[in-house]
């Protein structure tokens, strides 16, 4: 293949995971924006969500498809009420403070991570795609006769990858709907602009909290779901999107929505894009120095706006 | 007794404990004793900066591997006998502590953690992506014939459990000095109160500069004698969880005691051991024990010795 279908290929990729780590990032972001709780095991609830479909897919025969939307409504749900309940019972006692909370939920992604490992096991373990067909891209070339329509082999992606970035962004749109359209959204934002004002005004600050952990696990376990047709589920597959989303909050600036959609559209594409030309490790090497520089030198993300 | 003989005796009487148990211990429990020692090392070095300045670093693993790199590296490329291997590791993580701390010090509490943590992931991506020397997960070996420091064989147990005993003795020695002496009193009320150490007119940046230092360097000793004693330089030891290992260990023996990080990294040891003996999920117990710390015991274990039994414990 010559460069361009590479570059068209590298970016199909990159915009399948920068469709799922926008969800996983907007989870993390939306937890330290309302609760200020850095959420260490975020990358855990992400697995837990991939495992969730994994079991729930198994109790379902037939068709792919029931097992995979069964898992799509119901794995999100359980992740984030055992997140609602970690809120409970250990983060609301520690009253937020943030370094014993980052503490405390690096006690808990182990805890998640090694329960996951000793009851579902080492092995990777596939879920099947609810819809997979194969979908070759043109491409233009010139030939003899000028301009032609050719299909060069190898440049193709699958009806299951453009619905993944497809249901991203729906979803994506709806949250940004609920959080500045609704009740429940307006009260949230209250919360995250002045926690004792919201309460001194009646709001249930601690209900908010809980719900909002929940609520971020919910979406990092959404973005599994719908990533485990192409990737397998894997007790330590959270290491990953963990560094990402914390890589992609840290640069679209901390607590804010469109700077995190909009750095994780940057990240996934450039990671996408750098690790088919060059090696992943190097990619991996410039982006955390890239956010080391950025919270050492422009602590507010490099969009979002420097404090009053 | 003076408050300063009594601190030396308590610690001379430790030292001189650990020294009679060389004698008593069987291989299995030996051998554990001379590896926590040379790890409290690195507790003691994280304590520096976590327990008496209140910084709290999440990429330690990078100030360890540093030293331990340091060490093999020239080791084996260079050929460098123990003597100077060692003092290339300390220099190593001299260098890269200070410009760490250069760096990172400009930001502070939640921010500076995750500053250290993505300075450490990228010192741990370098280890894996110059592979070719370093060889990544795998490791490499350090031959016996490099071992011999002044005429001692230190792939002998005997000798090793001594070699590690006098690291542990400077380690505290170390600690204790710069505890008791006016920087440490510094860092202490950087701690407590850094505006009010900021108005009494100290410079609160070169003070926490030079815990960041002293911290990552003694981390750089205690990484390139690990090397150099159990003969092995790998890429898990520059992993995110020999960041969060430290931290682990301190809490568990007391933040900002002088003996607490030997005695959190001697008992999550046979924690751990004890647990791996059920379950490959051993892990599980240090999750377990970081909750609960954080929830019912910030002090860790000579923290509440000292509230209740020995109110002069430095």
């Amino acid at each position: 293949m010559d460069f361009g279908p590479y570059l068209v290929l590298a970016v199909l990729e990159g915009s399948v995971q920068a469709a799922v780590l926008a969800l996983t990032a907007v989870g993390l972001s939306l937890v330290f924006g309302v609760m200020r709780v850095v959420n260490v095991a975020h990358g855990e609830f992400f697995m837990l969500g991939a495992v969730a479909a994994w079991a729930i897919a198994q109790s379902f025969a037939g068709h792919p498809a029931v097992g995979f939307i069964a898992a799509l409504v119901f794995a999100p749900l359980l992740v984030g009420l055992i997140a609602t309940g970690a809120d409970m019972v250990i983060l609301k006692r520690l009253g937020y403070d943030p370094e014993n909370t980052i503490v405390a939920t690096i006690g808990m992604l182990y805890i998640i991570q090694q329960l996951t490992l000793m009851t579902y096991g080492p092995d990777a373990r596939p879920v099947p795609p609810p819809f997979n067909t194969r979908l070759s891209i043109p491409w233009f070339e010139w030939g003899d006769g000028g301009l032609a329509l050719v299909w060069p082999w190898g440049l193709s992606t699958t009806s299951y990858k453009l619905a993944v970035i497809a249901a991203a962004a729906v979803i994506l749109v709806a949250l940004w709907l609920a959080i500045s359209r609704t009740r429940a959204g307006l009260i949230m934002r209250a919360t995250q602009q002045d926690r004792e004002m919201a309460q001194a005004f009646g709001m249930p600050v601690a209900w908010v909290n809980a719900l909002v952990f929940g609520l971020g696990a919910g979406l990092a376990a959404l973005a599994a779901v719908l990533i485990v047709p192409i990737q397998q589920a894997h007790y330590l597959m959270g290491e990953e999107p963990l560094l990402l989303s914390f890589i992609v909050v840290i640069i679209g600036g901390l607590g804010s929505l469109a700077g995190t959609v909009a750095a994780a559209i940057l990240i996934g594409m450039s990671d996408g894009i750098i690790s088919v030309f060059f090696s992943p490790t190097l990619a991996k090497i410039l982006s955390t120095l890239l956010v080391a520089m950025v919270l050492v030198f422009r602590p507010q993300g490099l969009f979002g706006h420097p404090p009053r | 007794m003076s408050a300063r003989s009594r601190t030396l005796a308590l610690h001379g009487a430790v030292v001189a404990a650990i020294l009679a148990l060389h004698f008593i211990l069987p291989d299995y429990h030996h051998g554990i004793l001379a590896r926590t020692m040379v790890l409290a090392v690195y507790a003691m070095a994280y304590n520096v900066m976590f327990g008496y300045t209140g910084l709290l670093s999440l990429g330690h693993a990078l100030f360890f591997a540093a030293g331990m790199y340091g060490m093999g590296l020239s080791s084996i490329h260079l050929g460098f006998s123990p003597g100077p291997a060692i003092v290339c590791g300390v220099a190593a993580a001299f260098a890269v502590s200070l410009i760490v701390g250069i760096l990172a010090l400009r930001t502070s509490g939640v921010a500076l953690m995750i500053v250290t943590l993505m300075f450490a992931q990228a010192g741990w991506y370098l280890v894996l992506y110059f592979g070719e020397y370093t060889r990544g997960d795998e490791g490499f070996v350090i031959p016996r014939a490099a071992r011999m420091l002044a005429g001692f064989d230190l792939a002998d147990a005997s000798n090793r459990y001594i070699a590690a005993l006098v690291l542990f003795a400077f380690g505290l020695v170390v600690t204790l000095k710069a505890v008791e002496s006016r920087f440490g009193r510094v860092l202490v009320a950087i701690r407590e109160n850094e505006e009010r150490a900021r108005m009494l007119g100290y410079d609160v940046f070169r003070y926490k500069l030079g815990a960041v230092v002293l911290s990552g360097t003694l981390s750089g000793l205690a990484g390139a004698c690990y090397g150099i004693l159990f003969g092995y330089v790998g890429a898990t030891f520059a992993s995110v969880q020999y960041s969060i290992l430290p931290l682990l260990w301190v809490l568990l023996g007391g933040a900002s005691t002088v003996l607490g990080p030997f005695v959190g990294t001697y008992f999550m040891t046979y924690l751990i051991d004890i647990s791996s003996a059920y379950t490959t999920a051993y892990m599980l117990v240090a999750g377990v024990v970081l909750v609960v710390l954080t929830l019912f015991a910030r002090q860790g274990i000579m923290g509440e010795v000292r509230r209740r039994l020995i109110p002069w414990l430095p």
